[in-house]
């Protein structure tokens, strides 16, 4: 394999078999996802020669299926960031332009794609991980309803928000990954019994498609929405009906999102101490010295900075403030999507506010990369499906189109995407 | 300054191990103390990267039970939350236990104070959470080499219970234990010949001054004197005129002492928020579906009725399972007789030993025979007892016992009747005649000495009412 855009950790692969309905598809999986006797890292330097002895629930299912799992992806080290840049083993670069980042944190699985070098892959969604290199280098990608993939075997970054997804070169692939990867797991306790058949038809005529204004606000680029108001007219001529619907809670999406995660994520990663995986700590020190030694030299700043925040929005005197706020606002979001798709089938919009960055761009300054996630997040947050599919190019460089839907309504938005793809 | 002066307030967090085939959130197995380390784990009791807890749901309804049988107000949901802090023994950095929701609130023991009347103790909240695993500290404390981890225990489910401060003495918070070991043997939840199945934090302050928390004390003994300890050295401190700090304090098992803990590990901030792997619990219906079996109180006045005995006596066998399920066994053959027996002599003889009463409960007919041997005047109270030392010891050798009967006949221990012995009382009465000038001074009890050297040279096979008649009918009484 020729990865000329960094898009692979790790390039060892796992043969398939002669049967089910993946085999012998080559199937790269994002380096947060456990496989067993597969070196997974998250792109972390802390979790470098971890090897782990099982296999996350999604590559058994794989596996089950006959597919080949074909090498680990490169990623924001444990998902944190947008653009794959914030990986302990180098940036990916977009196929699309490889003076550009893909996005991320899936980036590496996007490239991987969009540079023809593998046709399905797995990625996971926090708060845009999915769709936003999925947007930035022009491949279909899904986030799931919250529970019907299982995240077991997922190395956790923000349990609350994040779900596995597909991610492949077109919305039918995608549908045939999805299906094999949705459904119950008892080792997930959120999980939920809802498996996936996998027929996509393409179907949007007699649909009602909510546009919430706040998707097209300030700070979304004109070419970018230009874009994507050009898509909405094409799925319009395909006969669905388009009304203007409002998210008034979305800006609250932001803070609540990076308040949850950042809690989350410092808990999850406490465990990264070098005892049982990862750089040995020095033995010679007392325990507390040594710790603080691994996790220093450890993690990258992206996540210390993170694991700072979490830890302090945690801490006596301003977890009222702070996390039961999120909490709260978390609510009113999910109650303003689930009002809208009461009355639509789905809502649409762009992915991401703007194209893909230059390398370099975005991480200079981590307020800015944090508002890139403006569009994506609200989703992860209400829980529900979104998938973003390619609706052309703006400033040379591909645009996203994120149909998002209704709880466990990915069939729906599949299917409309489908239809879209079928038509351009 | 009198000792009256000094109130002591005393709270306790019990922590329980419960006794499920399988761990709080993963299949390994809980039966792992004949095992080497580390041998009963997998990813989730590791806590791997991206492993995830799925509840044991046994543990819940373990819980449940404990708080139905301790009056516990139990709400509709309960909530899992993550307790964090670094610690060699803790897999995820975080424990999973319960926060602000927790399993039952409220609930009570009643114990008895130290003037042996009737107390409530109020509990304050019973929740489950996770055991950590366990250090091994290789050389000694101060000079240790290294320090090896057994992970067998990490996830074993745990309830604890934690009470009012509304403990007075080191005695009431020994009897509150063996309250509450009590009820959840009865409830079939919690094994408590279990090494480290039992771990206690106790706090306790003197009234008017800073509270005071012993840490992880581990057996019922130990708690009492931790406490016992402590209260005298606050007590001397205050006197002194000293302030005590508000600390957390270890007991050093060995020494009986506590010794303040580095400050360092006191100053966690643990930033409890909810578990996001685990969804909220929904008990309500489970909790009307279970069952409880009788409880020691209940047991005991039951066995005051049934049985018609002492408070005392009811009291003592009801304070453990296998000990009142032993005595319901052998209550057919006197309920008087069997429960003197069984609550005055052989729980002496077994703690003398050392000897479990399990021992005994599997030759429940030998010991039956005894007391029948007893009962019916075969041999004296005094020959019994010694048959029973003898029975006992049979017991703890290879092979089967010996009989009762067997041990009477072999060192002829029947018991005979006074006449037979009265050329030894005349005897004895001769030898010693100043007993017998006392009793006709009218001193009490001066004939005392007489009878037991009576019985010291039968052997105990004259019975010492048949002895005191026959001094009195000898002195012309």
């Amino acid at each position: 394999m020729n990865d000329i855009y960094n898009a692979y950790l790790n390039t060892d692969e796992i043969p398939g078999s002669k049967t089910g309905s993946l085999a012998g598809v080559r199937v790269s999986i994002k380096d947060n996802i456990s496989t067993k006797d597969i070196e997974t890292t998250c792109a972390s330097k802390i979790l470098k020669g971890y090897i782990p002895p099982y296999d996350a629930h999604v590559v058994t299912l794989l596996k089950a299926q006959g597919a080949v799992i074909a090498g680990k992806t490169n990623m924001d080290e444990f998902g944190m960031g947008s653009t794959t840049e914030n990986s302990a083993f180098g940036p990916t670069l977009n196929p699309r332009d490889v003076t550009r980042a893909p996005g991320g944190s899936s980036g590496g699985s996007a490239a991987a794609i969009a540079g023809g070098l593998v046709s399905m892959a797995l990625g996971s969604d926090t708060g845009g991980s999915v769709r936003c290199p999925a947007a930035w280098c022009g491949i279909v990608g899904l986030k799931p309803s919250y529970g019907r993939v299982s995240r077991f075997g997922l190395i956790a970054y923000a349990n609350s928000f994040e779900q596995i997804g597909p991610m492949a070169a077109n919305v039918r692939d995608a549908a045939k990954l999805f299906s094999v990867i949705a459904g119950h797991d008892p080792k997930d306790s959120t999980s939920v019994n809802k498996p996936c058949d996998g027929n996509v038809v393409p179907e949007i005529s007699g649909k009602t498609i909510g546009i919430p204004k706040e998707y097209f606000g300030e700070g979304v680029d004109a070419g970018v929405a230009a874009q994507v108001r050009k898509a909405i007219g094409k799925l319009e001529e395909l006969g669905a009906k388009i009304v203007d619907v409002s998210l008034p809670s979305m800006k609250y999406a932001l803070p609540a999102y990076y308040v949850t995660c950042t809690c989350e994520a410092s808990s999850n990663l406490g465990r990264f101490d070098g005892v049982r995986f990862g750089p040995e700590p020095e033995m010679n020190l007392p325990w507390h010295d040594a710790y603080t030694k691994v996790r220093e030299a450890g993690f990258g700043g992206e996540v210390r900075r993170r694991i700072l925040l979490g830890t302090f929005a945690l801490s006596a005197g301003y977890y009222g403030k702070y996390y039961v706020k999120a909490q709260h606002a978390k609510q009113l979001i999910a109650k303003d999507f689930a009002a809208a798709l009461q009355t639509c089938d789905m809502l649409a919009g762009p992915t991401m506010p703007n194209i893909a960055p230059k390398i370099g761009e975005l991480t200079a300054d981590p307020l800015q990369m944090y508002l890139a996630d403006i569009l994506t997040v609200p989703v992860n947050i209400a829980g529900i499906p979104a998938i973003s599919v390619p609706c052309g190019t703006a400033h040379g460089m591909p645009v996203g189109l994120q149909l998002m839907g209704r709880m466990f309504g990915e069939e729906t938005i599949l299917n409309a995407a489908l239809a879209f793809e079928e038509a351009v | 300054m009198a000792d009256e002066e000094f109130i002591v307030v005393i709270g306790l967090e019990v922590h329980c191990q419960l006794d499920t085939a399988s761990k709080l959130f993963c299949g390994c197995s809980a039966d792992f103390r004949a095992d080497a380390p580390n041998t009963h784990v997998c990813p989730v009791c590791l806590g791997l990267p991206g492993a995830m807890p799925v509840l044991n749901k046994k543990a819940i309804e373990y819980a449940l039970k404990v708080a139905k049988a301790l009056n516990c107000r139990i709400p509709e949901e309960g909530e899992f939350c993550r307790k964090n802090y670094f610690y060699p023994d803790l897999v995820k950095a975080y424990q999973i236990t319960m926060g602000d929701n927790p399993l039952a609130l409220g609930g009570y023991i009643e114990i008895e104070d130290d003037a042996g009347n009737p107390k409530v103790v109020n509990l304050t909240r019973i929740h489950v959470e996770e055991d950590p695993g366990r250090l091994v500290h290789m050389g000694n404390k101060e000079r240790g080499h290294y320090t090896l981890v057994d992970y067998n225990r990490s996830g074993i489910p745990l309830i604890e219970m934690v009470t009012e401060p509304e403990l007075s003495s080191p005695k009431e918070a020994r009897r509150l234990l063996n309250k509450l070991r009590a009820t959840l043997e009865y409830l079939d939840v919690f094994d408590p010949e279990k090494e480290g199945s039992i771990r206690v934090d106790a706090n306790i302050s003197i009234k008017g001054h800073e509270r005071v928390e012993i840490k992880n004390i581990s057996s019922y003994k130990g708690v009492e004197k931790a406490l016992t300890f402590e209260i005298t050295r606050q007590k001397n401190l205050i006197r002194r005129g000293g302030t005590i700090s508000r600390e957390t304090r270890h007991f050093q098992e060995g020494k009986g002492t506590t010794t303040s803990a580095r400050s360092k590990e006191v100053a966690n901030d643990y930033r409890y928020f909810p578990e996001p792997d685990l969804p909220v619990i929904r008990v309500s219906d489970w909790v009307e579906k279970i069952a409880l079996p009788e409880l020691p109180d209940a047991r005991r006045d039951r066995f005051m009725s049934q049985y018609g005995i002492a408070v005392n006596h009811a009291r003592t066998l009801t304070g453990d399972l296998h000990l009142a399920e032993f005595y319901e066994l052998v209550a057919p053959v006197g309920a008087q007789i069997a429960a003197s027996w069984v609550a005055d002599i052989l729980i002496g003889e077994l703690n003398y030993r050392d000897m479990p009463l399990s021992k005994v409960t599997s030759h429940a007919d030998q010991f039956k025979e005894l007391i029948i041997l007893v009962r019916d005047q075969k041999i004296t109270d005094k020959a019994g007892v010694e048959v029973l030392r003898v029975w006992l010891d049979s017991l703890q050798t290879e092979g089967a016992p010996e009989s009762p009967a067997g041990i009477v006949a072999r060192l002829g221990l029947t018991r005979e009747s006074g006449e037979s012995f009265r050329g030894i009382v005349e005897k004895i009465l001769a030898e010693n005649p100043q007993p017998a000038a006392d009793h006709k001074a009218g001193k009490k009890g001066a004939l005392n000495f007489i009878v037991g050297q009576v019985m010291k040279e039968t052997k105990g096979k004259s019975d010492p009412r048949e002895i005191h008649a026959m001094i009195a009918e000898i002195l012309g009484e």
